[in-house]
């Protein structure tokens, strides 16, 4: 990342008590993303990515509890009151959920939604509110903007409610976007065309944004760089390209390897992953790949290796056993 | 469309499905779910099915079993007609024909333990030896990679996504049937679990001599396990053909638009821009003619008119276009 960071994360972690005992949900997390750039996150279910999220937007459960500072255009959002906090989100910190119904009201009309997010942060009257509104459903691509102002969301199609969603988001000209799975709830078709609306609104806006998913593929065309989470820590993070020339964490290689592409022969068999990530309440001593990992020993099963870059400080990862190039050689 | 279009070669159709009509009634409004499908899956074979959600996907697969009443045409299996058979005969047919579903978690009831849960089938069948019984789960639960002594006492919420899965098709395995429709069964799965899952998929399918339809939606996933290829689009069939070559040259717009969809995991290849589609029309009240010309580049005045029907455009590959990307011959 170049120039000053509009987000920084630093050393940020996230407990949650269970009743079989503390779960560390995200450990250690350090983080930054300038203004205009996207940074995508990827990991599997449970890997911590949506509550590293939620502790950006300081939406965590009641019970949760977070250490580390979230510095935001130059506010810690761990210190914010709740009602700067509140003014913060919707304005310029805005996010998009994986399902649009958990962010849209089911009882009010998509009109009512979009006025009321615009009259609240920006002030503005009844009547220029309602132009914007009509403006934003046509940059986001919906169809007859006037006559949806009038439905509801029950009355949409998934994409279409993702997309109100996403001008909804947009609508306060935020300087950070957070996508958390924007489209896995869609189909592929429509996952296309929501991912493109995304990256042109964010050329044209010249926002931030953060994009969680658990597909490389979706990361890989659309984002300046990734960072890889398992277990809740990053354990790999490089600039997009560089990333994808050459992965150094095996977790990263492996998970790349498990995708079924589409050029590949039918019935080969897949590369999976043996075992499956610790359980998050039991921490594992060392690395937690170290039981999944074909490359683990000794110290792998005693020491956790910190996010660290050898050769630059561009390309980072938590490895003792780094594979020297995207064949698979061990370093 | 006729019964019978795709030649099987020398390998004889387990299953043939001809001319399948499924519709619902909600609230006053017929939904097309299953319009005129006919396919057939040859001993031994395994067909993708892949369409967007609501594209009657996993209807068809409920009709094949019959837990669809279709509205008109046949499911033959094995030589017979399953839409013509009730009561024992159906159930007796059924045991041949197992279903696995998308969420495994779900679909294992939660108060049951792992051994029961695999040995209900069984139960149904009418094996009344509890020891046989025991010994037929303890092999299947083998089979798929669980330990048979840890697990049998246990309970599904012990047990993550991809082992209730295992379970699920250790399940659908007991009885050793000869077909399984799986419908969605690593959606719901993580990307290093889902990988596991095919494998084990592909594994149980050579042991136990079985012939598969499998649904799904993700085309990368579908072509892994494939040898051949439907798409489906708003209850009818746009093209069928052989994994590799229909994905390497698809003959139909709609077929080549899922396949630019895929995010390819690699950062050289720009995302195309997409084209702006739409989305698809309602089943309620689908398109006139070809159903996809609401939303292809191709579409023209012949396209409202007239539905096209499935033709052989190159060898095994067949399309239902007038404008197909491949020209016939």
């Amino acid at each position: 990342m170049t120039g000053p960071a509009l987000l920084s994360v630093e050393n940020v972690a996230v407990d949650l008590p269970t009743p079989r005992g503390n779960l560390r949900a995200v450990d250690q997390v350090d983080l930054s993303i300038g203004a205009g750039q996207t940074l995508g996150i990827v990991g599997e279910s449970g890997c911590g990515k949506t509550m590293l999220s939620r502790a950006i937007l300081q939406l965590l459960p009641k019970k949760a509890r977070l250490s580390g500072r979230v510095m935001f255009d130059g506010q810690d959002l761990v210190a914010l009151g709740p009602e700067p906090l509140r003014k913060l989100r919707g304005r310029s910190l805005a996010v998009v959920f994986q399902d649009p119904m958990t962010s849209l009201n089911p009882v009010l009309t998509i009109g009512t939604q979009l006025i009321e997010t615009l009259q609240e942060h920006l002030e503005l009257d009844g009547a220029t509110a309602r132009k914007r509104s009509v403006e934003l459903l046509a940059a986001v691509g919906i169809p007859a903007p006037e006559q949806r102002l009038l439905q509801y969301p029950h009355q949409l199609s998934g994409g279409m409610r993702q997309r109100v969603a996403i001008a909804i988001a947009l609508s306060c000209e935020p300087k950070l976007l957070i996508a958390d799975e924007p489209t896995t709830a869609l189909d592929v078709t429509i996952q296309a065309q929501i991912l493109d609306l995304l990256a042109r609104e964010q050329r044209r806006r010249h926002m931030a944004m953060i994009l969680i998913t658990h597909d490389l593929g979706v990361v890989a065309g659309r984002t300046d760089e990734v960072a890889v989470m398992y277990a809740g820590r990053i354990v790999e993070r490089a600039p997009t390209p560089v990333l994808f020339r050459q992965m150094r964490m095996p977790y990263t290689a492996a998970l790349l390897a498990a995708i079924p592409k589409i050029d590949a022969v039918p019935h080969t068999p897949l590369p999976a992953i043996g075992g499956r990530p610790p359980d998050p309440t039991r921490p594992v001593q060392g690395c937690s790949f170290s039981p999944r990992c074909r490359y683990a020993a000794g110290e792998c099963y005693r020491t956790k290796p910190a996010l660290a870059g050898a050769e630059s400080c561009d390309h980072q990862y938590a490895c003792f056993h780094p594979l020297a190039s995207a064949t698979g050689f061990r370093a | 469309m006729t019964g019978d279009i795709q030649p099987s070669g020398s390998r004889d159709p387990l299953l043939k499905v001809e001319n399948l009509v499924v519709e619902y009634v909600v609230g006053g409004n017929t939904i097309h779910a299953v319009s005129d499908v006919s396919l057939h899956i040859a001993r031994g074979e395994t067909l993708g099915l892949v369409g967007e959600s609501g594209c009657g996907k996993s209807t068809l697969g409920r009709a094949v079993l019959q837990l669809r009443q279709a509205v008109s045409g046949r499911v033959l299996f094995d030589g017979h007609d399953l839409t013509a058979m009730q009561g024992d005969a159906l159930r007796r047919m059924r045991r041949r024909v197992q279903l696995i579903f998308q969420d495994p978690i779900a679909s294992l009831n939660p108060r049951r333990r792992i051994g029961e849960i695999v040995a209900e089938p069984l139960v149904i069948a009418g094996v009344k030896d509890a020891k046989r019984r025991r010994q037929l789960v303890g092999d299947v639960l083998s089979a798929v990679g669980l330990d048979p002594g840890l697990v049998v006492g246990r309970l599904p919420h012990e047990f993550s996504g991809g082992q209730c899965q295992r379970v699920c098709i250790a399940r659908a395995l007991v009885l050793n049937p000869e077909f399984i429709i799986c419908d969605e069964p690593v959606s719901a799965l993580d990307v290093s679990i889902r990988a596991q899952i095919l494998n084990l998929l592909e594994e149980m399918k050579a042991r136990y001599g079985l012939t598969l339809l499998f649904i799904a939606h993700d085309l990368a996933v579908v072509k892994a396990v494939s040898d051949r290829v439907a798409v489906m689009y708003l209850g009818r069939l746009c093209e069928v053909g052989p994994s590799a070559q229909l994905f390497a040259r698809p003959a139909h717009p709609y077929t080549a638009l899922l396949i630019e969809a895929i995010p390819v995991p690699d950062p050289e290849v720009r995302p195309a821009e997409s084209v702006p589609v739409g989305e698809p029309p309602s089943p309620i009240a689908p398109p006139s003619g070809c159903r996809f010309r609401t939303r292809c580049p191709r579409a023209d005045r012949q396209c409202a008119d007239q539905a096209p029907e499935l033709r052989e455009v190159v060898p095994q590959q067949f399309v239902a276009c007038h404008h197909p990307l491949i020209a016939a011959g």
